[in-house]
């Protein structure tokens, strides 16, 4: 290669951030830049983020180069999310990488989101072989390395534990501010939050449901007998609960010695309280993902991009289409032994 | 058995532990829900007793239908803990795996069968997995830990309760999954008949295309 040091910019644009990060081959991230699309109301309209990405791209990019201190003709890699997440959003950040790897001329390489979030959190954290909690704004999952695949132990049978949390937040009102998820004004009011209120717990196996949770919580939002605090209290208790649970399931059968928190709802520290409480109690080290690696990012694609690689993994440009449907247990991940 | 009250931790799950005690000369297992810290303790008490009320009265309904369910002998609520019969014999789960192919399948369509009776008196496990199912010295199989289970003749919670199964067996048994549960299913449509098992496999396909990212999901 062209310089002693090689280095992959990754490309994110699953659902509503445009993340653009550049990793070395070594695994230290030289830059971590991304640009978040609020809407006006309302939930995530999947045109209108794809529209944001696409005005952002330049300038992230721009952002995420002059960070790390390097040239365009340095990379020697691009890569990018190519699954799972919203269709127009996805194919903007694949246009974006397809267009640079030509340009530059370098291997193009699509990895996993979903992997991507397991793999910075086990980067950052130095955890080498976890049951993974991966739980965001569209995911909710428990995962673990066995036999030559990530496999799904358990996960929400319906809507994502961030979802949850959102929906409830825009129910009640709570506007988004800048770089704060949703989810962070519900753990601030749950913090205040005094009398446990009865709610649907719903634990299947070792799978969750969380949309009935939601629902009756709305319905007591809106009767309006309640305080805001003592619902956000209960919501967080009773999901986080449920959650937990399935993921001690996953430990006590996998035997693991090691628990990783990742995702955005990562970053949620009555979570991390309840993960560190079960990882206590069978013996397993906690690691949470630090809070910037924790919603979607670019620096967790190019890290991702780094590991398939250099494991012989390469995305010819006719084969870069993007997978909006794409479970971890369908993914090789040959850099794991 | 020495006639002291002492007993030994058999095993630790995620949600209680089994002990293994003499109890009026007998061996029996205690199986205590312990409070669980990550809870908050008022959620945790409730989820517990809740749990160990409900679970004696879905083995005794288990027995009703037909399948081997270790007998109870105490439930203490205040506690958290049964107290039921120890049945000797290993986990499906170490068992099947070592099995010839054939002997393999035939105990998949006796879990199937078992599965089946259970459905049919209206009751579902809620955690099929093969390590809830203990294959005992006369080779009769019994089910346990009916703790996420529920009363429910609906189509829904029979096709959930066998996905979880089906899933189980891909993250337990990868390698013959997919034989084992066809085995399965085969005990289970002999006890339900065609159509009412018909109706619970179209469910889990359903069930199969809800799951998030699956590529056989329809576009809403």
């Amino acid at each position: 290669m062209k310089t002693e040091k090689q280095l992959c910019l990754g490309v994110e644009s699953t659902a509503d951030d445009f993340g653009v990060g550049i990793a070395t081959f070594k695994g230290e991230i030289l830059a971590n830049a991304s640009s978040g699309y609020v809407p006006e109301e309302g939930g995530i309209h999947p045109r209108e983020a794809a529209r944001h990405h696409a005005e952002n791209a330049d300038k992230v990019l721009a952002e995420a180069l002059s960070t790390a201190g390097v040239k365009p003709k340095d990379l020697s890699l691009i890569s990018f999310a190519q699954g799972p997440g919203l269709g127009p959003c996805l194919r903007t950040g694949a246009t974006v990488a397809r267009a640079l790897a030509s340009y530059l001329n370098t291997p193009l390489v699509g990895v996993n989101h979903s992997i991507a979030h397991i793999e910075i959190g086990k980067l950052e954290t130095g955890a080498a072989d976890p049951v993974t909690l991966y739980v965001s704004g569209g995911n909710t999952l428990v995962s673990a390395f066995e036999a030559a695949r990530y496999r799904i132990f358990g996960e929400t049978l319906d809507i994502a534990l961030g979802n949850c949390l959102d929906v409830f937040a825009r129910e009640a009102g709570l506007k988004h501010k800048k770089g704060l998820p949703l989810g962070a004004a519900v753990e601030k009011l749950a913090a205040e939050g005094k009398k446990l209120i009865p709610l649907p717990y719903v634990v299947k196996g070792m799978d969750i449901s969380l949309s009935g949770l939601l629902t009756a919580a709305t319905i007591l939002l809106h009767k309006g007998e309640h305080r805001l605090e003592d619902l956000c209290y209960s919501l967080q208790e009773h999901a986080f609960s449920m959650v937990t649970e399935v993921t001690e399931r996953a430990l006590a059968h996998t035997e693991k010695r090691e628990v990783l928190l990742t995702g955005g709802v990562a970053a949620n520290r009555r979570l991390q309280e309840m993960l560190g409480v079960i990882a206590e109690e069978h013996e397993a080290k906690f690691n949470v993902v630090p809070r910037q690696f924790a919603t979607d990012n670019g620096a967790m694609i190019a890290w991702t991009g780094v590991l398939a690689y250099t494991h012989g993994l390469v995305t010819p440009v006719e084969k870069s289409f993007v997978k909006l449907r794409w479970r971890i247990e369908k993914v090789d991940v040959p850099w794991i032994k | 058995m020495d006639k002291v009250n002492t007993q030994t931790l058999l095993k630790k799950g995620a949600e209680a532990s089994l002990f293994l005690k003499s109890w009026h000369g007998r061996k029996v297992i205690v199986k205590a829900r312990l409070p669980k810290r990550y809870r908050t303790a008022e959620l945790d008490a409730k989820i517990r007793s809740y749990r160990t009320a409900h679970e004696p009265q879905l083995m005794h309904e288990a027995k009703r239908a037909g399948v081997p369910t270790p007998t109870i002998f105490l439930v203490d609520l205040k506690n958290s803990a049964i107290t039921m019969e120890f049945v000797e014999g290993k986990q499906v789960k170490q068992v099947l795996p070592h099995l010839p192919r054939k002997e393999q399948q035939e105990m998949c369509a006796r879990i199937g069968v078992l599965i089946g009776k259970l459905h049919r008196h209206g009751v579902v496990h809620g955690d099929l997995t093969t390590s809830n199912m203990i294959l005992a010295g006369g080779g009769k199989i019994f089910l346990v830990d009916f703790g996420l289970g529920e009363k429910n003749v609906e189509v829904e919670a029979r096709g959930v309760d066998l996905h979880l199964m089906k899933r189980a067996l891909q993250s337990t048994h990868y390698r013959f999954a997919e034989d084992c549960f066809k085995h399965v299913l085969e005990g289970y449509t002999s006890v339900l008949g065609m159509e009412d098992a018909g109706k619970v496999f179209e469910k889990i396909r359903e069930i199969e295309r809800r799951g998030r990212y699956v590529d056989k999901r329809k576009q809403a």
